[in-house]
């Protein structure tokens, strides 16, 4: 609690875009509820304060933390652990903290292979090699740092506990709008907060029961890539069309926005409800409708999905069962 | 001496045909390799691809999927989703560093007590010779080593 | 030898932090901006489909995702070498000037506004958005919201959501415009215009007017001759679309224009080891350091660089303030950063004009908004100009369309070493033989990151409106011996 007895409010990005930051912001009026209702303690889009800052707060000080982005480096992940202990309920808010998001797929590739990547572009003058060092000795001898970067992309629930899982890249605003306007209620005793663990500010279904488009008794005999259609029909079924679309497996709560506009979903809102591993769950999805028997035909078939890891595990890979490629890790 | 490694194979049968070989097999005094473990389910279309991924990120070595032939599921088009999952799955696991040949499917009659064993023997021996799969314990990401492999401290400060 | 470290510094899209070096006099012997963090999008995006880069680097940053995705598409177009169909070209660029319209508004508004409309010696709490509408108005402020609203929306309305849209694909487009939809965005249009010039009158008023904001403007502690780069059309207007990228030299003179393909004739990237992010520089010129000077290969890629890249607006009332603009401060090229702010202004008015140009065009609700491709797929680069600076996407394919190299040469980036030069210019100008660093010290650093609305200039559309500023101040045996912040 802070001196005026509002209750502390904190939103911190570790290794994000800054999408989740702008489609809080987009609740447009709702901030200012979340300004008479809260004292913002920590937002480094926002104010000043700094990591000391919250160092120096007293344990689960903050009442309501928004961690968004990915666990990336060390100084994410010290951040994640300082937040925990000083939050009373602690959000994995947005993709990247939930499941690791787009820049999850670094984990099908080592991290000697990104910077050997990253630090010799075609456009990239660097004949010495030279490498980020995380210590380093100035010309004028001081030593300045950068943090540690980690073998793997994490999530926050595999570096603390979290209390809500709010999904989507980014979660829509209208949704952030209803989570912060039950938040509010909950502070002042007009409403009860979900069991701790849920995934809240999303459906319990998937996309495709928030998608408007007509859907027949499935029979996929080709897998076409989008641009390859000469004519999306916008009333049918994506899927049905063969173009490939991640809704079967995905939680819904976006609203369908995607399909809505004649392009398919590409699962941002993280897996459905009970779904282990996303991934697993877009494979019985399209095995299920998939319309062949024989070997030699289905394997023509899957021809047509070029890159599987990437069309499964888009969004979800650090989450995955299996968290990354074998590449990927220290000591192999 | 190095110990000859054994590997952890996981076989996913399915009630009314490969489990009744095994068990025929069983019966018949037939051998075959304690590597694998059997696991019955009703249907081999009950295989969701989540056992398979979760099995081989706990420690399996091989993944043996078994079925009956295709026209003669017991439940009569299951298999044929077993084998649509199965061929997406090999086509997926690459992509994380494991070889497509630790995941296979195999079709076997519950009469066919003699084949399967064989079958059995032979994938052990092949799994064998890939080497150890090793997924959990090389997850040293979670002890936090950088690129540089300098370890930091993320304990919070008292 | 004394060190000040600013960290981190907060109000920007991802992390920064700066170390200031003093000598034993108590100047400033150097300073390090350095960029912590990495995420490898050039890496992770291989093997994926090149008709998913324009949703996948969308992901590169949530404020500006529009400027990825468009130089994904056009990236994705040049790797088929097909050509969209006009309306597709169009309809992509009257998303993109929504996105514009929203993103200079919330930037002159929240960031770069404050400064001038309360001024750098105002109260640290009252130089933010709430400040500045105390004293403009709560209608102005009315205002502000509904100019991001309506850009917003036209964006949900052309590209599916307001954050990451996903309507562009390799040949065009996945949704026309009908005349419902198009009527609203004219509608919006038309306010914008009328919105962008009321932003420029206020600035003449409250910045012009003041003789201190002039000279602040006029300065040097703000000033760098260093070359500009920006997109122009084919009668050297600035366009933020498409067009050839114009090179200029610190006195105004045309070193050239290169097309997309051509990129890395020009450009190239330096690696320093106490940083992430990569220097890029003017290849024909050199790298010659952190330094001004027809003869350094520095560069800057601002609102400011593309109007001395460029030789007018392609419309009329912007093309009007572009005259005066120049007029006023004494010829091109302007090397004032501050200006950028003007600069910034000028660009919103063009972007309103031609989104009711592209709002108006008979062929924008046309149902004829993609080609297929015929070609293999093999090699190709999109140039866009994101609103922080010239944005390049070079992708190499398989003959499936799968990503096997991928090239990014990112807005913000560009300014890596001209950021770098104006914080060591500014500290170097205020912190001399130890004189006191004050809340005013910290200000005006801050002012010389801010002209360059840094993509990690996200904070915009919150309320407080600056940036944070801690100092750390110690002394040889790393004691602290004062601690100055700046708060909201």
């Amino acid at each position: 609690m802070s001196d005026n007895g509002k209750p502390k409010f904190a939103m911190y990005w570790a290794s994000s875009c800054g999408g989740c930051e702008i489609a809080v912001l987009n609740i447009s009026e709702k901030i200012l509820d979340v300004d008479a209702a809260f004292d913002v303690a920590f937002w480094p889009v926002a104010m000043d304060a700094k990591y000391k800052d919250v160092e120096a707060m007293p344990d689960k000080s903050i009442t309501l933390t928004l961690f968004n982005g990915g666990i990336r480096n060390e100084e994410n992940a010290y951040l994640a652990k300082l937040l925990r202990q000083k939050s009373v309920f602690l959000v994995a808010f947005g993709s990247c903290s939930s499941e690791g998001c787009i820049p999850g797929l670094a984990n099908f590739s080592s991290g000697k292979d990104l910077f050997d990547t990253v630090y010799d572009t075609i456009s990239t003058d660097n004949p010495e090699g030279i490498r980020p060092q995380y210590n380093w000795t100035t010309p004028e001898g001081l030593d300045i740092h950068i943090p540690v970067f980690s073998p793997t992309v994490r999530t926050l629930d595999q570096i603390v506990d979290v209390d809500y899982i709010m999904p989507g890249c980014p979660p829509e605003s209208h949704q952030i709008a209803a989570v912060v306007e039950l938040v509010i209620k909950a502070l002042n005793g007009e409403a009860e907060l979900p069991p701790k663990g849920s995934v809240i500010g999303a459906g319990g279904s998937t996309v495709c029961d928030d998608c408007p488009r007509e859907r027949n008794i499935k029979k996929i005999t080709k897998f076409v890539r989008i641009h390859q259609v000469e004519n999306i029909d916008p009333d049918l079924c994506l899927l049905e069309q063969g173009i490939l679309c991640n809704g079967p497996a995905t939680r819904n709560g976006c609203g369908a926005l995607c399909p809505q506009v004649n392009a398919a979903c590409i699962g941002c809102y993280g897996p459905a409800a009970d779904v282990a591993d996303y991934g697993a769950r877009m494979i019985t999805a399209l095995a299920s409708v998939i319309d062949s028997r024989d070997p030699e035909e289905i394997e023509s078939i899957l021809d047509g999905i070029p890159d599987p890891g990437g069309s499964f595990y888009r969004f979800n890979l650090a989450h995955s069962l299996l968290h990354a490629a074998k590449s990927a890790w220290v000591g192999d | 001496m190095t110990e000859q490694f054994e590997p952890i194979i996981i076989g996913f049968t399915c009630n009314w045909c490969s489990y009744r070989a095994a068990d025929l097999a069983g019966t018949a005094r037939l051998k075959y390799p304690p590597n694998i473990r059997l696991i019955r389910m009703m249907c081999s279309g009950r295989m969701d691809p989540t056992f398979i991924l979760k099995a081989l990120s706990e420690g399996a070595d091989g993944i043996l999927l078994t079925g009956c032939h295709p026209g003669e599921c017991h439940y009569l088009e299951q298999n044929y989703k077993a084998l649509r999952r199965y061929l997406m799955l090999r086509r997926t696991l690459p992509q994380f560093g494991i070889e497509a040949k630790r995941v296979k499917l195999v079709w076997a009659s519950a009469a066919e007590g003699v084949r399967l064993a064989r079958e059995i023997t032979t994938f052990v021996e092949e799994i064998r010779a890939l080497g150890p799969l090793n997924w959990k314990d090389s997850r040293a990401y979670n002890n936090g080593y950088g690129v540089a492999e300098v370890e930091v401290s993320t304990e919070v400060p008292a | 030898m004394e060190r000040i470290t600013i960290d981190p510094i907060t109000r920007l899209e991802g992390h920064g932090k700066i170390e200031i070096l003093l000598d034993e006099d108590g100047n400033v012997a150097n300073t390090y901006f350095q960029i912590p963090e990495l995420r490898g999008f050039e890496r992770f995006c291989v093997g994926r489909p090149v008709e998913e880069m324009p949703l996948l680097t969308n992901r590169i940053c949530g404020v500006c995702p529009e400027a990825h995705h468009m130089a994904a598409a056009k990236a994705g177009d040049a790797v088929y070498g097909v050509d969209p169909p006009p309306t597709a070209k169009k309809l992509r660029e009257l998303l993109y000037m929504g996105f514009y319209f929203t993103d200079h508004t919330t930037h002159f508004y929240a960031l770069g506004g404050p400064d001038f409309v309360m001024g750098p010696d105002a109260p640290v709490a009252e130089r933010n958005i709430l400040g500045v509408i105390h004293k403009v108005g709560l209608e102005i402020g009315g205002k502000v919201i509904q100019a991001r609203k309506y850009g917003h929306t036209i964006v949900e309305m052309l590209g599916g959501r307001k954050v990451h849209p996903c309507t562009s694909i390799p040949g065009g487009v996945t949704k026309g415009l009908n005349e419902e939809e198009r009527q609203k965005i004219e509608d919006m249009g038309r306010w914008g215009i009328d919105f962008a010039q009321f932003s420029l009158q206020l600035f003449s008023d409250l910045v012009l007017g003041n003789q201190t904001y002039v000279d602040l403007i006029l300065g040097d502690i703000y000033t760098h001759r260093t070359h500009y780069m920006g997109m122009v059309d084919e009668n050297n207007h600035v366009n933020f679309y498409d067009g050839l990228v114009s090179v200029v030299d610190p006195d105004g003179k045309r070193l050239g224009k290169y097309a997309p393909h051509e990129y890395t004739d020009w450009v190239a990237e330096r690696v320093e080891p106490w940083t992430y992010l990569k220097f890029p520089y003017l290849k024909k010129v050199g790298w010659k350091g952190f330094v001004d000077g027809n003869d350094s290969g520095v560069y800057m890629a601002t609102p400011l660089s593309r109007l001395n890249a460029a030789d007018g607006m392609a419309t009329p009332l912007a093309q009007e303030h572009y005259e005066k603009f120049y007029e006023t401060l004494g010829g091109k090229p302007v090397h004032q950063r501050l200006a950028t702010h003007w600069a910034r202004l000028i660009e919103l008015l063009y972007s309103a004009e031609r989104l009711v140009e592209l709002a108006t065009d008979p062929e924008i609700t046309s149902p004829k908004f993609h080609t297929v491709p015929t070609k293999t797929p093999t090699e190709g680069v999109g140039i866009v100009e994101a609103p922080r600076g010239t944005l390049t996407h070079h992708y190499w394919t398989d003959e499936r369309g799968l990503l096997t190299k991928v090239n990014l040469i990112v807005g913000t980036t560009n300014n890596y070493a001209p950021i770098s030069m104006s914080i060591n210019k500014a500290a170097k100008s205020l912190i001399k033989n130890g004189t006191v660093v004050n809340e005013g010290l910290l200000n005006m650093v801050e002012m010389a990151f801010r002209a360059y609305d840094p993509c990690f200039g996200c904070a915009t559309h919150s309320l407080p409106g600056q940036m944070p500023l801690e100092l750390t101040i110690r002394d040889a045996d790393g004691n602290e011996v004062d601690v100055l912040r700046q708060f909201c």
